[in-house]
């Protein structure tokens, strides 16, 4: 495929190349029939409407589609849906609420660790995976476990910050 | 994304009995490659073989003491498995030298030998390309090949092999696990992979109708000495302009055994086994080191923008192998060279 836009194919009624997939995307079974060759980031942008999980590069090299599959951060953009079907996913909309947010969220605004926002949601499903693998303890340690999530703003060094001080604040106690 | 019959297989067998039948069916585990590659286009699979169901996700010991990876445990449940944390630390630091996280919790042992160079005129459809399309040429040759091999290349092809984990294959010896109709081969990880010659469409020697089960790493003494040192242009997740996968064994200050892998220099992990067993019976000693890494690239030719590569891989092999005879091996986290 080029990179020209063009539409999103979810569900061509012609076409026998659909299949039926449920998943259970933030602890709610979700439904859908579409095109074996729709991403999971398209399927959660376009059919189930949460577009909290963003479409940076598309090819797996910016980190902003980032999602929980069965616990486990995942580039979404890269990942046939039809091939996770019956996975758990675990998307921005899954995670904290504004009236409670979750501790990395709470870590990311007292650090300054965003500007424009667009690639917050990948960051914040990759260092939850980050803290759950439970292997990054030093800042070059988390630096290297994030680096597949880019910050065109540059707020690297508040993000390391903000999982740093999440990682302490939670040494001995089960990851939330 | 062009359209493509899905078939989830149920069995082994089923999965080479459909590739046999279907010269446009691909095999899908990860995906992290291949559909990156159907979004490009480079990759038209009429029929995609989705192999997750699959019972090859195993990681145990072989009958010799050996372990065995099955084929679609990700890089992530490799490089963090116990066992290749004590016997194969190279093979664990050469994954985490590799891709991101979130790209190593998705990619599989299979797909990581299986993967595609990142050749740009591969990538692009617009251009000629003879690994994509055989016969249309290569524009490489004369063209942006600052990131393109230094050893093996052919008039056809001057494209690298982008992985890291089969670097430290190599190093390690590891055998390839296939199947096909007539029943199961191994294949030595140095076999698997082959140079472009005049076929460069064809990165292994895997046949069409073959699947792989795993990978097999040879019995090892526990902490070995090894280094993984990779050089690129940028500190993380970035394909290796060069890198080194050692494993040295030194007994009274004298090497025992010396086994060296260059990555992102040739079509293929690249050793040469005549040049270590000149390193056998020598002392770990940097003269030594240079004398070797000497012999090693002193078959290494120049395109018009990759001529840093040679010097670059010459010192990248002296200070892996430094590394490892001090037992302070290239941290993956800390990216400072000692």
């Amino acid at each position: 495929m080029n990179n020209a836009p063009g539409p999103t194919i979810i569900m061509d009624t012609r076409s026998t190349t659909t299949r039926s997939v449920r998943f259970s995307i933030n602890g709610v079974a979700r439904d859908a029939t579409i095109e074996t060759c729709v991403t999971l980031l398209d399927l959660l942008r376009e059919e189930f409407g949460l577009t909290g999980t963003k479409k940076g590069c598309d090819h797996g090299q910016c980190g902003a589609c980032t999602v929980l599959i069965d616990g486990k951060r995942i580039n979404s953009c890269l990942v046939l849906a039809v091939s996770r079907d019956g996975a758990e996913i675990t998307t921005i909309e899954g995670i904290g609420s504004p009236d409670k947010r979750h501790p990395v969220q709470e870590a990311f605004i007292r650090h300054d660790a965003l500007q424009c926002g667009y690639c917050t949601p990948g960051q914040i499903c990759s260092a939850i995976g980050l803290i759950s693998e439970g292997r990054a303890r030093t800042r070059e340690e988390i630096r290297e476990a994030m680096s597949g999530n880019l910050c065109r703003c540059g707020a690297y060094i508040g993000i390391v910050d903000a999982i740093e001080e999440v990682l302490v604040a939670l040494r001995g106690k089960p990851v939330p | 994304m062009r359209r493509f019959e899905y078939l989830r297989a149920a069995s082994i067998e089923e999965a080479i009995a459909r590739l046999g039948d279907d010269s446009g069916a691909q095999l899908l585990a990860g995906g992290t490659n291949l559909v990156d590659l159907m979004k490009y286009d480079v990759a038209t699979p009429t029929t995609i073989i989705d192999i997750n169901d699959l019972p090859l996700r195993e990681i145990g010991q072989t009958a010799n003491g050996g372990l065995r990876i099955g084929a679609l445990v990700t890089n992530a449940e490799v490089a963090c498995h116990a066992a290749v944390e004590s016997h194969y630390p190279l093979l664990a630091s050469a994954i985490l030298a590799g891709a991101s996280a979130q790209l190593r919790n998705a990619a599989t042992v299979a797909g990581n030998l299986m993967q595609r160079t990142r050749c740009a005129y591969f990538y692009d459809v617009a251009t000629a390309c003879n690994k994509r399309m055989p016969g249309s040429g290569c524009p490489a040759r004369d063209g942006l090949n600052r990131n393109h091999a230094i050893l093996g290349a052919s008039n056809a092809c001057v494209a690298t092999h982008p992985s890291d984990m089969c670097v430290a294959l190599a190093a390690i010896e590891a055998t390839v696990i296939v199947k096909g109709p007539e029943g199961t081969r191994a294949i030595s990880l140095a076999e698997f992979h082959r140079l472009p010659g005049e076929t460069p469409q064809q990165d292994t020697i895997l046949r069409h109708d073959e699947i792989v089960l795993g990978i097999e790493l040879p019995p090892t003494p526990e902490a070995p000495r090894y280094s993984y040192l990779k050089i690129r242009d940028r500190l993380s997740y970035a394909f290796a302009l060069v890198s080194a996968a050692v494993l040295l064994a030194i007994d009274d200050g004298v090497i025992s055994m010396a086994q060296v892998a260059l990555g992102g220099v040739a079509h293929k992990p690249w050793r040469n086994t005549a040049a270590e067993v000149l390193l056998v019976g020598r002392t770990a000693s940097r003269g030594n080191f240079d004398q070797f890494a000497s012999i090693l690239l002193s078959p290494a030719v120049a395109l018009s923008d990759n001529g840093y590569k040679i010097e670059l891989a010459r010192r990248t092999v002296v200070r892996a192998l430094e590394q490892a005879a001090s037992r302070t091996p290239q941290l993956q986290s800390d990216k400072r060279i000692h």
